[in-house]
């Protein structure tokens, strides 16, 4: 049995009237296994709200990414998150929905320069464990009215709330992008020509490196900006080597989803983590992890690792100054390893504290961020 | 305004207390002189003060955990205090509270230009942030107007902005990570220079809540490389209208500019007379700013240009050079100082979409009229944060609470037209009132039970952000 609620009244009746856990979903791209009855989102849909004049977009939270993507790029608009399509690398299938994005702050190769996903956010509605309607923030770019919860919502994965919509500062789309590729670099020198690139005022929009394939550093801006851009940027990271210059929209466009969607495991097996730390600390982290494949976004700062099936990552790398989510393997190993980085005592009794508040019941995607007895105590 | 009743249990207890605290942190850390303890009664919004139980200025983490712990165990409610420059009364005391101020707390931990992020004690000051890096060519970006004063701590409690946040955003937009003392002592670090949050955000739930979760104590920000260049355009327009759609105009053509500031007549006016900046007398005037090196500021001021042009401007000064930047920032930044002079006056900082500010400003007019009190408004046009001054004498009775209902009449507009109580000041006491307007019981009940889960006891800053009917059982119940 699943429920599909059409509006916010409706779910807010169905979440008070449920008996037990609840699987909350969006497009069910991410391969989440949630036991509970299935909560469908996905007629929670629709624009609310849009004024390109005040780079404002307010949406139902079951409203297809592509759907939002295809709307703001015809006024000259992006989501400047630059969510990733999960599908390919977590062989899933669905529609991704905007609420799914923003229930894991997902947040592409862009992250560096104009933020994540919470970022963007400037207001959510939700209706949490007890069935009452929340809302916070609004519609406005600039709002310390009372407290973020706008933040809190986003990357909870649902378990304070079931989000049913979502409001968004949007950036103009840059008119001209170029990518700028250097060849033959080691894993800790990329990191440094991506930091030196990083450290010039040419506001660098992704720096990205594929071991073995190449390091690049995207511009993004008018035609005669991006070209100047390219030039100071090149003759800034000559040291490194020779830079080549792609401009070509398409190309550059295929490249950075490519980059985003971690196209470089697509269609390999083994078990896929994303590690989240300081970019200098990405290489040493790679070689600790002893991974079969690495990728690098974020400047060094996100590193992917597709490892041996079955691979304790987190018992591999110690103690360190970050954290690793298991994205991607088979159940036994998932039943054996959690899927976010265990937190230390006081942080989890905090959120364990929170979500009793929001959730008392315990039935919001109970044992998805943290074991269900946690969750429920 | 009204403050709840001072603890009389805790206020019996005083000196057992402050002894409690020479116990715990050197002798010059505890203030407990009444002549000392005066400098403490009020931040910057002036109008309402109390002198605190006692003041401590602890110098570190260990020393702040300490102060809480036996607040915690004593049930002593705890104001954290940054600069005291709030706008809002985010750091008033109440007769029964402690001040804890961070000002000792300054220095720089870590810079780490490699990584982009700076590492500082929070009662480092905002504007000596960007002193840090400013050698190795980067900057903090957030910009309240009290850079100059303002600490880090407070700028993360209020999640300050500043007039350059279209562009960079605000606080909670570039902070990384946290050191936080909760009440009961307990120290967590949340973040670092990584750029995402493991679990659930509670670094983005801290930041803005008005220092009643925790106290932060160290920060690590997120420092940027310094733009090559900046230069404003003046564009002056025969009504606030025609000055909007420019502004939307800008926006939809895709030029994303540093600053976009608007200026009524009455505030053109005032400045003008106050500094001599060259303003037109029109309107509505806008400042519009743009980055980056010498051909991309012109090729961006040239595309702005030919969009104001469509808009019939009845003045339009492009600036070419350092000293014509200085000469149109003059006015706008001489502002508050030009009213100060006129008269006492009360900063408001509601935001509007800003496709409704031709709206509101005719309503504030009409407000104006109706309460008898003259209003000025300087607007930062990209993000929709008003700040309408109102002119008043504090002298003459009744004019005070006469602004403030002025005040009151004009925030809610704000919320009328689908804004806000707040842009970037916070609520403090100021606006506590007027929470309900904004926000429904249960809007309110969900925020209140994140104070719940950081402070049960409800036991740091008291009597702030929630309308006191709205969070009494709680406090009671605590």
């Amino acid at each position: 049995m699943s429920l599909a609620p059409e509006s916010e009244g409706e779910l807010a009746e169905m979440v008070r009237a449920a008996n037990g856990p609840l699987a909350v979903r969006g497009g069910g791209t991410r391969g989440f296994t949630i036991d509970g009855t299935a909560l469908d989102t996905s007629g929670l849909s629709g624009i609310r709200l849009y004024e390109p004049g005040a780079l404002t977009l307010v949406v139902g939270a079951g409203t297809p990414v592509s759907e939002i993507i295809h709307l703001i790029e015809a006024e000259g608009q992006q989501l400047p998150f630059e969510p990733m399509d999960h599908r390919d690398l977590l062989g899933t299938s669905g529609t991704p929905t905007i609420g799914g994005v923003v229930a894991a702050n997902v947040s592409g190769p862009r992250r560096l320069q104009a933020g994540a996903c919470r970022d963007s956010m400037i207001g959510v509605r939700f209706v949490d464990g007890t069935g009452a309607v929340v809302k916070n923030g609004g519609r406005v770019m600039k709002n310390v009215t009372g407290y973020d919860l706008v933040k809190l919502m986003a990357g909870s994965h649902g378990t304070l709330g079931v989000l049913t919509e979502v409001a968004f500062k949007l950036l103009p789309a840059p008119a001209a992008a170029a990518t700028l590729t250097l060849e033959g670099l080691d894993d800790a020198t990329a990191v440094r020509a991506m930091a030196s690139a990083l450290a010039s005022p040419f506001e660098v929009s992704g720096a990205a490196h594929l071991p073995g394939q190449g390091t690049y550093l995207r511009l993004e801006g008018f035609e005669g900006q991006v070209a100047y851009r390219a030039r100071q940027l090149s003759e800034r990271l000559a040291r490194f080597g020779e830079v080549a210059t792609g401009r070509d929209p398409q190309a550059v466009a295929a490249q950075w989803a490519a980059i985003r969607d971690v196209a470089a495991f697509h269609g390999r097996s083994g078990d896929v983590w994303r590690v989240s730390v300081k970019p200098s600390d990405g290489p040493g982290i790679a070689a600790r992890a002893g991974a079969e494949a690495v990728a690098y976004d974020w400047g060094g700062g996100l590193v992917w690792l597709l490892m041996t099936p079955g691979t304790d990552l987190r018992a591999r790398l110690g103690a360190f100054s970050g954290h690793a989510t298991l994205m991607r393997a088979a159940p036994e190993t998932r039943a054996r390893l959690p899927r976010f980085q265990p937190e230390p005592a006081p942080v989890a009794a905090l959120t364990a504290s929170l979500r009793a508040r929001f959730d008392p019941r315990g039935i919001l995607n109970p044992g998805l961020m943290a074991p269900a007895a946690v969750a429920a105590s | 305004m009204q403050m709840p009743e001072p603890n009389l249990r805790v206020m019996d207890q005083r000196s057992r207390i402050v002894a409690g605290f020479r116990r715990l942190l050197p002798a010059d850390a505890v203030i407990d002189a009444v002549a000392e303890t005066r400098a403490y009664e009020c931040d910057a919004l002036t109008a309402y003060r109390c002198p605190p139980l006692a003041v401590v200025l602890p110098r570190s983490t260990e020393e702040v955990a300490a102060v809480l712990r036996f607040c915690h165990a004593e049930g002593v409610p705890v104001v954290p205090r940054g600069s005291g420059t709030s706008l809002a009364g985010g750091a008033l005391p109440t007769a029964d509270s402690v001040i804890l101020g961070v000002a000792r707390m300054t220095e720089v931990l870590e810079i780490d230009t490699a990584n982009r992020v700076i590492r500082v004690e929070t009662g480092r000051t905002n504007l000596s942030v960007t002193g840090a890096v400013e050698e190795e060519g980067f900057f903090y970006a957030p910009d309240p107007s009290s850079q100059l004063a303002c600490a880090i701590a407070g700028n993360i409690a209020m999640n300050s902005g500043g007039a350059h946040c279209l562009k960079y955003g605000v606080t909670t937009n570039n902070l990384l990570g946290a050191t936080v003392v909760l009440m009961d002592g307990t120290v967590i670090e949340l973040g670092g220079a990584h750029l995402d949050a493991p679990g659930l955000d509670l670094l983005g739930v801290i930041c803005g809540s008005e220092g009643q979760l925790g106290v932060v104590t160290e920060a690590t920000l997120r420092i940027l490389p310094k733009p090559e260049g900046a230069r404003p355009i003046l564009l002056g327009f025969d009504s606030s209208e025609v000055a909007g759609q420019c502004v939307a105009d800008i926006i939809k053509a895709g030029i994303l500019p540093v600053a976009i500031e608007f200026m009524d007549r009455p505030c053109i006016r005032a400045c003008e007379a106050f500094a001599k900046a060259g303003y037109p007398d029109c309107e509505a005037l806008l400042i519009v700013e743009v980055e980056g090196s010498e051909e991309e500021i012109a090729a961006q001021l040239h595309a702005i240009h030919e969009i104001a042009l469509a808009h019939e401007p009845v003045a339009l000064r492009e600036s070419h050079s350092e000293e014509e930047s200085a000469a149109i920032w003059k006015g706008r930044k001489s502002a508050f100082g030009a009213m100060g002079q006129i008269n006492d006056y009360i900063c408001l900082d509601g935001t509007i979409p800003i496709g409704e500010l031709p709206f509101v400003l005719r309503r504030i007019g009409e407000l104006s009229r109706e309460f008898e009190l003259d209003v000025a408004n300087v607007f930062h046009a990209g993000d929709g944060n008003m700040h309408p001054l109102i002119l008043f004498n504090a002298n003459r009775p009744g004019e005070l609470e006469r602004a403030e209902a002025f005040g009151a009449a004009i925030l809610r507009l704000c919320v009328e037209v689908g804004g806000c109580l707040t842009g970037e000041h916070g609520v403090g006491v100021e606006k506590r009132d007027l929470m309900a307007d904004q926000y429904a019981p249960a809007d309110m009940e969900a925020q209140m039970r994140v104070k719940d889960a950081f402070d049960p006891k409800w036991l740091l800053n008291p009597a702030k952000v929630f309308p006191l009917s709205v969070s009494a059982s709680r406090r009671v119940a605590a």
